[in-house]
């Protein structure tokens, strides 16, 4: 037999036909279509019971309740919880990308000492004892040498347990230094202090309200609670409510208003007294309320009078006398008017004298204390905490000026004024700080003026954070004890400022923790444990949970039920027992002093005429800009005429652009007399001309490359400026310019 | 050469070659069904054991023994949640009801106390009947409200003394039970295949209805969605 080409072909043909009666063919191309399918990367559903775990957020400052949606132990979907209070089910975007705060890899693993330069973010893994005792070292050595005040705390968030009991550490350790960053909560507070005489907090009936003047705060950009008032923005227009919206920029709140008022930037409380000044002149104030239960209208008056005539008020803040007219006589025959400020989303407080000037315009109409008015409030308490034990050098350090000056004879109303500390650091006055602790806070990106900060705080020796991610200030700290995130930890979230019920929520821990991170609670009273004697006297709890449920114990079964705790009948003070002032009363002279160095808005750097245009930044609901980052999910939905790639795109009025040589879309060099930065000009009519408008939450230098690099830091160029009269930062912006790149 | 001549050798030539082919013929068609049975064995007996590799479960589970200790057959173990979800294969915590301590005197019972229970690991269960993530599957559906039973596709597993080996395409990654034990895709039984052909069949002969809810239009929305 003869083997040659024809057999093998013979061979081939009929393996072919063979193959073609086998399923081979076939299943192999079926598999090979499924296996396109099943590439690794493409995420798949994982399988498991569905639960649902009902807790607080606390990525933004509205504190919504949410439902968190479990398959097996992994989170899967965030959720408003449709029965809470101030959310009823809505959820703003930040709180929803909350997975990614989870899951992320921005997280900070496990506590880390700095191996090199100050900022170069190089760390070395440590156990959770030894970060403990080496924080616990130095504190004991600062305190054994009798200068516990030179040890500082610094938190985001003024109310709450976290807030209290580091403050409480503070306090049994002896420094009076436990700050926040700044917020309108600082200018509203002290405005209370100063007019109504208590220590309280406010809040709006804005819901019942049928008239709102709203002098530049983002209603529905993050101004209060974002979700609570994106809903009574819907409400409103079921009430038929009239919004009139006072700002230099078309914002969202403003496109949705009745009426956009533009205004040159930082002159609302000019115009303000201008209302006032029209409603005093036509007598159209509540007589009940000015004659009964105010003291100082005559002071309040005669500033008013002798300087805001509408003619005057005008020419200064750009706003038509007849509307300025037409404003006050509608706000004043309104049946439940209400005045409002905190600009975008209240982040800088803005003049002491502007809010005063505001509370005066709802006092002029008695809308205090009322339904649809401006209510104060008291404030959330851990009423199940005993006093701290204080001993000698507590008591020694305690006595001691604040290093911010709040509360000394320059600013006897303010608690505190973190935006004053860098220039105290930079002094050296009153005296140095040697540690800082910083809980859920970034002021190397949310403080205006970053570069001023940033050269105070390389002046404090020791820099601990508490940081769940690695934002700019843990990179710039000696040792990081991370925290847990809020979906795995307990807390409780008191309602943000404005809302008027009190109500405190309860974060529950969703998962078990990821990482080797733990509750910043525990971790301070471990602290307190090792430096024994009355600081852990002070701080006696063995958990942190315990000392959570023992401060709140008299809503721990509302908490523990609901999730949350809420005065569901509160109602004000009335007038004749609202006012512990010296008069009992109302006091429309802001506690004395002069009303019209009060009332004078401090203004920005640069104003040598080098700079021809002015700079102000703006909120948006769709960047955060607080302690916390963008997640990936809120950058993806930032507009492309705000970020293109890394560039930002900066707003101009076309008339400015043209002027300029601008076009659409081109390049610039914005300056500042604190920096500059490429740009790109966007032309928009929905800002007023003479004006350049960049959001604030972008610029990051920090987290993963979704967000670092990304914009510019509007606090790169915009400083602080103290306002005199109340110490708080008053800055609406900075003068700029715009050249060709 | 004359004209007979050229003929002559025309045929001679002819002949020749009728010859050869008669030589080679036999060799040819041997090679061709040589081939086609090769390939025969190839496809329809070594093609699937190159294709599917073999893994045994971690734990040898005995369905006849538990379902005979329970009161609500497959539903005891495989049941549907408060939400109407299924539960599928139970978790650790379903089967430490019984098992927090070593109940009999089986070697797989011991295995599964001490590898699971105490060290509080979830069982890895290989699931011979999961379908992939983008097919959405509602037990509930079936089950409830269609009155079907568990062995109408998934046989009668829960009659076996001793869990299957488990086989998986190296290609595709599904259980083999998905496309069939037969490779050729023949069946006889409901149970034998679980591809979408076999949903279509019986949703066809039962008459369920084919649009989606939704839009009531094509169906592919029911299942993929």
């Amino acid at each position: 037999m003869k083997i040659d080409r024809r057999s093998f072909l013979a061979l081939s043909v009929g393996g072919a036909v063979g193959t073609a009666l086998t399923p081979l063919p076939w299943k192999i191309q079926d598999d090979l279509a499924i296996w396109t399918q099943m590439w690794p990367w493409t995420p798949d559903p994982i399988d498991g019971e569905n639960t649902y775990v009902n807790t607080v957020s606390t990525l933004c400052r509205g504190g919504c309740g949410v439902t968190v949606r479990k398959v097996g132990e992994r989170a899967v979907k965030i959720e408003g919880r449709e029965d809470y209070p101030t959310n009823q089910g809505g959820i703003c975007n930040l709180c929803a990308s909350g997975l990614q705060k989870l899951y992320g890899p921005t997280r900070i693993p496990y506590p880390m000492k700095r191996v090199g330069e100050r900022g170069a973010n190089q760390w070395a893994r440590i156990s959770w004892d030894e970060a403990i005792s080496m924080v616990a070292e130095q504190l004991g050595e600062i305190r054994q040498a009798g200068q516990p005040e030179t040890v500082a705390c610094l938190s985001s968030r003024k109310y709450g347990s976290m807030p209290g009991l580091l403050k409480r550490f503070m306090t049994a350790y002896g420094s009076p230094n436990f700050m926040t960053t700044p917020s309108m909560t600082d200018a509203y507070d002290m405005t209370l202090k100063r007019m109504h005489g208590v220590e309280g907090r406010v809040g709006f009936d804005l819901e019942n309200a049928d008239f709102v003047l709203s002098f530049g705060s983002g209603m529905i950009e993050g101004w209060g609670n974002t979700v609570h008032m994106i809903r009574i923005n819907s409400h409103w227009k079921d009430t038929q409510a009239v919004i009139k919206q006072i700002e230099p920029r078309l914002s969202n709140t403003a496109a949705k208003a009745d009426q956009w008022i533009p205004i040159t930037p930082g002159t609302e409380g000019i115009l303000t007294l201008g209302i006032a000044y029209v409603i005093i002149k036509e007598s159209l104030y509540d007589y009940d309320f000015v004659n009964n239960f105010s003291s100082g209208f005559e002071d309040f008056r005669n500033a008013v009078l002798s300087g805001y005539s509408p003619g005057n008020v005008s020419k200064q803040t750009g706003v038509d006398q007849s509307t300025i007219v037409t404003l006050a006589r509608e706000f004043a025959r309104a049946r439940r008017p209400i005045a409002i400020c905190g600009r975008g989303q209240g982040t800088v407080p803005g003049g002491i004298g502007e809010y005063v000037a505001v509370h005066a315009l709802n006092a002029l109409v008695g809308n205090i204390n009322r339904p649809g008015g401006v209510w104060a409030m008291p404030r959330p308490e851990m009423d199940g905490w005993s006093e701290p034990i204080l001993d000698a050098s507590a008591q020694a350090g305690l006595v001691k000026p604040r290093l911010d000056g709040a509360g000394s004879t320059s600013f006897p109303f303010a608690e505190q004024l973190f935006n004053r500390v860098p220039g105290a650091l930079m002094a050296g006055r009153p005296y140095p700080c040697k540690a800082l602790l910083v809980y859920d806070a970034n002021p190397l990106f949310s403080m205006p003026g970053v570069e001023a900060v940033r050269e105070a705080l390389q002046q404090i020796p020791f820099i601990v954070s508490f940081a769940s991610h690695m934002d700019e200030t843990a990179m710039m700290a000696d040792v990081i004890l991370p925290n847990l995130t809020h979906l795995e930890r307990w807390e409780d979230v008191p309602a943000t400022d404005g809302f008027h019920r009190p109500l405190i929520g309860l974060v529950k821990p969703v998962v078990e923790p990821q990482l080797g991170t733990m509750h910043t609670g525990d971790i301070v009273l471990q602290l307190a444990a090792a430096l024994g004697g009355s600081v852990a006297a002070s701080l006696p709890w063995k958990d942190y949970a315990t000392c959570l449920q023992e401060g709140l114990s008299s809503h721990w079964a509302d908490l523990e039920d609901n999730g949350y705790w809420m005065d569901e009948n509160y109602q004000p003070d009335t007038w004749s027992f609202a006012f512990p002032t010296a008069s009992g009363k109302f006091d429309f002279a802001a506690a004395g002093g002069d009303l019209k160095a009060l009332f004078a808005s401090a203004q920005p750097d640069g104003d040598d005429g080098s700079y021809n245009l002015k700079l102000i930044p703006y909120d948006s609901v769709r960047i955060a800009n607080g302690p916390v980052g963008s997640p990936p999910f809120l950058i993806k939905i930032v507009s492309d005429k705000v970020l293109q790639g890394k560039m930002l795109l900066v707003e101009v009025n076309p008339e400015t652009a043209h002027a300029a040589g601008f076009g659409e879309g081109e390049r610039a060099v914005l300056k500042t007399p604190l920096g500059s930065a490429t740009v790109r000009v966007h032309l928009t009519e929905g800002l007023m001309p003479g004006l350049v408008a960049i959001p604030r939450g972008l610029g990051h230098t920090a987290y993963d490359s979704y967000l670092a690099e990304k914009g510019i830091n509007a606090n790169d160029l915009i400083g602080s400026v103290e306002d005199s009269a109340s110490g708080l930062d008053a800055a609406w912006g900075i003068r700029a310019s715009l050249v060709k790149a | 050469m004359s004209k007979i001549d050229d003929t002559k050798q025309i045929a001679t030539d002819g002949q020749e070659r009728m010859s050869n082919a008669a030589e080679t013929g036999g060799p040819i068609i041997l090679f061709f069904m040589i081939g086609v049975v090769l390939s025969l064995i190839v496809g329809w007996v070594i093609f699937p054991k190159l294709l599917y590799s073999q893994k045994e479960q971690p734990i040898d589970f005995n369905h006849v023994m538990h379902v005979e200790l329970v009161d609500e057959g497959c539903e005891s173990c495989h049941f549907f949640r408060e939400d109407g979800s299924f539960a599928g294969a139970p978790t650790l915590a379903q089967c430490i009801d019984c098992h927090e301590e070593v109940q009999g005197d089986t070697e797989n019972e011991t295995k599964f106390v001490e590898a699971y229970v105490q060290k509080g690991r979830e069982v890895p269960w290989l699931i011979y009947s999961e379908q992939p993530p983008c097919v959405y599957f509602s037990h509930i559906a079936h089950v409830k409200m269609g009155n079907m039973d568990c062995v109408t596709c998934h046989g009668h597993i829960g009659e076996s003394t001793e869990l299957p080996i488990y086989e998986q395409n190296r290609i595709s990654l599904y259980s083999r039970n998905i496309w069939g034990k037969n490779i050729g895709g023949f069946k006889k039984n409901t149970w034998d295949r679980m591809k979408m052909d076999d949903c279509a069949e019986c949703h066809v002969k039962e008459g369920v209805r084919q649009g989606s809810v939704q839009t009531a239009k094509g169906g592919c929305f029911v299942c993929h969605k």
